[in-house]
């Protein structure tokens, strides 16, 4: 599996450390809803197809990607640095139908 | 010399004459042999014993699908189990050896089981684990009995017990187009891909590149057809875009178009030119990949298929085409397709006598019957083989009428005489690979084979691979593959003109003939026609469950044989068509793969080794040292004669009495720095850092967003937007990464950068009542007295003349300061610090005196902090700010993480005066034949100087209500109870008047 980091280019998967489900909405910090909270916490999605996921390029400049990623074909539809901006569509998603 | 070798033909050097030992009789063959085809050469028939039933077996094949004729081969001490001997190249000095046989592969006592076989059929093993009694021996008892024998008896080769001292390698690569398989559909896509310019690899199991060209006897462009392949390949070779990888199999696809291979680099070799490795595993990644990977052709299901002397139709061929060898002088065939014709001829070519064509088809083209009178055989159309006659080499055959459709047989058995019978039940492409990548096959009527479907990675196929079976549609759809792949135009230019054998590539759906007698579908697991269908009267109507049931396809073939015919008699069992029931989804490997290629330079210890910048000085200074996480520390600088107790002993005790010195440049440092700095600090530790003056140090500490404690440790504020953080040793990675997420996914609004700077910094922390006398003798540029250096204050100064900051904190509970200097200096420094407190008798301390001064001060470490307990567990609840939210805050109060029975730190003192053990449980009533009702659990344990006392840190529960009661340590793993004492975890100096001077 590659993937695209906006910085370093394609890359190994083995130099990228997974960080989660990138749906989750932190409250805001002093927020007391503790379902808020324990949803944040511990909820995952877990679909089966297109999934937004948080990726770290630990094993490069440190970045974390936002990857929506397919999880029956692997496929990297999209790379984003998690910050915002600079987003990268894979160019091999981009020649498939 | 030979009985069976032709004095012409073949791509074998007659000139070179090679040495081999096969079961320890000497052999020759040619340059160019396999071990099969040498043998076959020498006139041997009987080449290995079959699984379950021991029944002797011959070749079937001539390639990697070859499921009887398994070998060992001998290097030195180390075997190598279960290769196919076609697969063997020979070489001078090669050792082979058959399997599965005792005492001999002639004389084999577990033929005996062939009288069993009613015992041995499908699902026996189940059965006797569940069922029968047998007089005292019942169910599993039954099995375990029968175990020892059929362990025995049942198998293939046995793995070597040597070390193997081969060397294995590893080679990343990359290109444009993977071309898998270098028959003419091969060829021509890597051709058409290199010419435009796309980087190429072109893979092929065999030795030699050509695939079918190299046996089909056909003409390519007014050339022989290995001619044409040889001209192509090395047409290849010259350019510098193509990579050419012979000997090498694709046995993986993975995802994102990666592909694993293995390369036998010199397996063929008597011995290994300089720097070659054994084999090397290459990851391929394509941008596409081109499947040429050709067909396999299916045997038939009949009595005594599996007879040593029955082949398969185009490995006669190819064994007569391209190794001049004959499998026998009177040939029979017996096909359901127009192939085996074309195999007849050119075995009549080669000088065989063919007897008889026996074709279940009752209608045979025109085409077909002018081979056949070619070949100068008799055609019996309409007619089946329905046994097969001999021992350990075929004899003769019986046919009998036939009708295709209705599968009847009828009239008089007719008997031949024959010394080998080829057999041909129609191809089946070869999707392994497509499978592995996701594509489900789709049944085809016509061909009756499963053919690759739509891709779901980018790959596209060619040849029989696509189920074109022909050389000339080979030829055009390697090319336009080749093409597509490379990003070419489709063209128009005339392509090579192959000149072939005419024949329709459609088989008649017949699979096998029903007759008296052991059928065999999967040879090598010795599966028969009747075990599928006792397996279906079973209830095992499902394709995955006929599988696992009957071990079908189980075998280290895989099934390459036996797949499709299993599946046409389970649907007829079933009554539903083929594609009803279903096919199963091939796993790599494709083929058998050694570990050591896939270990290849990865074994033994793999840990990079971290040193701190003194690390030469300790090892020259006698320390012992103990590899924490992937750093090496001195666990103590033994004396000569002293134990690891007596040492650590003695260096606590040193410095509590005057001063110690430990390398700590191990701790995690991060630098924080920017606008919102402070701000960050606020939020990512549980007590505030804004308010922290310049110049001073805090002790803080982190939980996880759960509410748990994650990591602690001090942080010196240097400036107004700049923290150096420190960590502890374990966890340095881990809160890095912590704060990087926070940084970039939660808060991308906070102006801060974070650097790990672990390894820019050399540290020495210096305790004991003569630390400050010993800094004040060497530091210049700064005072150290209290007022300049209060508690937990930060000066800059130097030592020995390289600059410095020293921070005045302690974890020993002494009066202590943390030196920190650049790390290229650390050595200088730690060294000027010794002799500077040489005249205080200053000694260095390694990780057991440091441990045993923090477990008489109570302080937490990573077991403590054990992802399980919360701030208030660790009595740390003066540290959670109520002014503001932090990470954790909103969690940390949750029911269960304030219940009154949480496991909390406390202290434990030894009544008993003797050792006591981490991990040991805490009980409060000694019952040591049935431990039970643990109230917690010691995290680490030491003998403290300090108190002349065994003592311990634990989590217990209730723990500060239980302090000064008694309880009791039981440890039953290493038989160790006895009484303890609850205390405070603060054993030494509570109030803490010595660290604060």
């Amino acid at each position: 599996m590659l993937i695209t980091c906006p910085y370093c280019g394609p890359r190994d998967v083995i130099e990228f450390t997974y960080q989660g489900d990138g749906n989750r909405e932190r409250p805001q910090p002093a927020s007391q809803n503790l379902d808020a909270w324990n949803a944040y916490v511990y909820d995952r999605l877990n679909p089966a197809g297109d999934h937004n996921e948080i990726w770290q390029h630990s094993g490069g400049c440190r970045a974390h990607l936002r990857v929506v990623r397919n999880t029956i074909t692997h496929e990297i539809l999209s790379t984003e640095f998690a910050r915002g901006g600079h987003k990268s569509t894979d160019s091999r998603a981009e020649g498939r139908s | 010399m030979s009985p069976r070798r032709a004095e012409t033909g073949g791509r074998i050097d007659r000139l070179r004459t090679i040495r081999f030992t096969f079961d320890g009789a000497p052999y020759t063959g040619y340059a160019g042999d396999t071990l099969a085809s040498a043998l076959l050469a020498n006139g041997v028939t009987l080449f290995g014993r079959s699984f379950k039933y021991h029944r002797p077996r011959g070749l079937l094949a001539a390639g990697v699908e070859e499921p009887n004729a398994l070998v060992t081969v001998l290097r030195g001490e180390v075997r190598e189990p279960n290769i196919p001997a076609t697969m063997v190249e020979i070489y001078d000095g090669l050792v082979a050896v058959s399997q599965n046989r005792t005492p001999s592969l002639a004389w084999d006592i577990g033929a005996i089981n062939q009288l069993g076989g009613k015992i041995l059929s499908a699902g026996f093993y189940y059965k006797t684990f569940m069922g029968p009694v047998i007089g005292p021996l019942k169910g599993t008892r039954f099995w375990m009995f029968c175990e020892h024998f059929i362990r025995r008896a049942a198998g293939l080769g046995k793995a070597g017990t040597a070390p193997d001292p081969a060397r294995y390698e590893r080679m990343n690569a990359f290109c444009d187009v993977l071309v898998v398989g270098s028959g003419p559909a091969g060829l021509m896509a890597a051709k058409a891909a290199a010419d435009q310019g796309a980087r190429v690899i072109l893979a092929d199991l065999e030795a030699n590149l050509g695939g079918s060209a190299n046996w089909s006897g056909e003409t390519i462009d007014g050339m022989p057809a290995a001619d044409w392949a040889q001209r192509l390949a090395a047409q290849l070779a010259g350019n510098d875009n193509v990579r050419l990888l012979p000997r090498t199999t694709v046995w993986g696809y993975y995802d994102g178009n990666t592909l694993a291979a293995l390369e036998r680099v010199t397996d063929h070799k008597e011995v290994a030119a300089k720097g070659e490795p054994r084999q090397r595993y290459w990851a391929i990644r394509a941008g596409t990949v081109v499947l040429a990977t050709g067909s396999f052709e299916r045997p038939l299901v009949f009595p005594g298929n599996d007879r040593p002397g029955v082949m398969l139709a185009h490995a006669a061929e190819r064994y007569a085409n391209e190794y001049g060898v004959l499998p026998g002088q009177r040939i029979a065939l017996f096909t359901n397709n127009d192939s085996a014709y074309r195999s007849a001829v050119a075995l009549k070519k080669a000088g065989a006598a063919v007897v008889a064509i026996v074709d279940v088809r009752g209608d045979v083209s025109n085409e077909m019957r002018r081979l056949a009178s070619d070949a100068e055989a008799e055609l019996l159309a309409g007619h089946a083989v329905i046994a097969t006659e001999g021992g350990k080499a075929l004899t003769g055959l019986k046919v009998q009428r036939f009708d295709a459709t209705s599968g009847v047989l009828s009239g008089d058995e007719r008997s031949i005489h024959a010394d080998s019978l080829l057999m041909s039940g129609g191809w089946s492409p070869t999707i392994h690979l497509a499978s592995q990548a996701g594509a489900k096959a789709e049944w085809d009527p016509a061909r009756q084979a499963f053919l690759p479907p739509k891709p779901t990675q980018r790959w596209t196929g060619a040849g029989a691979f696509t189920g074109s079976f022909s050389t000339a549609e080979a030829i055009a759809e390697g090319r336009a593959a080749g093409l597509q792949a490379a990003g070419g135009a489709a063209s128009s230019a005339p392509l090579p003109v192959v000149e072939a054998a005419p024949g329709d590539p459609d088989p008649a759906p017949v699979f096998e003939i029903k007759a008296k007698g052991k059928s065999f579908v999967d040879f090598q697991h010795d599966v028969t026609a009747e075990d599928v269908r006792l397996a279906h009267r079973e209830g095992f109507i499902s394709v995955e469950h006929l599988k696992r049931y009957t071990t079908l396809g189980m075998a280290t073939d895989q099934g390459k044989n036996s797949n499709v015919p299993g599946l046409a008699i389970m649907a007829e069992a079933l009554g539903k068509p083929i594609p009803e029931v279903g096919t199963t989804r091939f796993r790599p490997p494709y083929t058998a793969v050694s570990i050591g290629s896939l270990a290849a330079e990865r074994f033994g210890d793999l840990k990079p080794e971290r040193l701190t910048p003194m690390h030469d000085w300790h090892i020259t200074n006698g320390a012992r040292m103990y590899s924490a996480g992937l750093w090496y520390r001195p666990m103590i600088y033994g004396l000569p004669g002293e134990t690891v107790e007596q040492a650590y002993v003695r260096e606590a005790r040193a410095t509590r009495e005057s001063a110690g010195i430990v390398d700590v440049s191990t701790l995690g440092k991060i630098a924080v720095q920017g606008p919102d700095a402070a701000e960050f600090l606020d939020r990512v530790y549980t007590n505030m850092f804004s308010t922290l003056a310049v110049g001073k140090a805090r002790y803080g500490l982190m939980l996880r967003e759960d509410g748990l404690a994650f990591d602690d440790g001090t942080t010196w504020r240097l400036g107004e937007q700049e923290f150096l953080m420190t960590t502890t040793t374990a966890n340095a990675g881990k809160v890095m990464q912590h704060l990087e997420y926070f940084l970039d996914v939660i808060w991308p609004e906070l102006k801060v950068t974070v650097t790990s700077v672990t390894d820019e910094w050399a540290g020495a922390a210096i305790g004991g009542p003569n630390a400050r006398a010993i800094l004040a003798s060497c530091v210049t540029g700064t005072a150290v007295d209290n007022a300049t250096l209060p508690f937990m204050g930060i000066v800059h100064g130097q030592i020995a003349g390289v600059p410095v900051m020293i921070c005045r904190l302690s974890f020993s509970g002494e009066m202590a300061f943390e030196v920190y200097s650049g790390a290229g200096y650390g050595t200088r420094v730690w060294e000027a610090l010794i002799e500077a407190g040489k005249p205080f008798g200053l000694v260095t301390y390694g990780l057991e005196a440091l441990g045993t001064m923090r477990i008489e001060k109570g302080h937490v470490t990573g077991a403590e902090i054990d992802g399980r307990t919360t701030a208030r567990d660790l009595h740390l609840d003066w540290m959670l700010s109520k002014k503001k939210p932090f990470i954790g805050s909103a969690m940390m109060d949750r029911e269960g993480l304030i219940a009154p029975d949480r496991l909390e730190l406390v202290g434990l003192i030894a009544l008993d005066n003797r050792p006591l053990n981490g991990g040991g449980h805490i009980v409060e009533e000694l019952d040591e034949a049935n431990p039970h009702a643990s109230l917690g659990h010691i995290t680490a344990c030491c003998y403290s100087p300090a108190l002349g006392k065994h003592i311990a840190l634990a989590l217990v529960k209730g723990g500060e209500a239980r302090h000064g009661t008694r309880a009791f340590v039981s440890d039953p793993l290493r038989n160790r109870f006895g009484p303890v004492e609850i205390v405070s975890n603060h054993f030494y100096d509570p109030d803490g008047s010595r660290m604060h001077g």
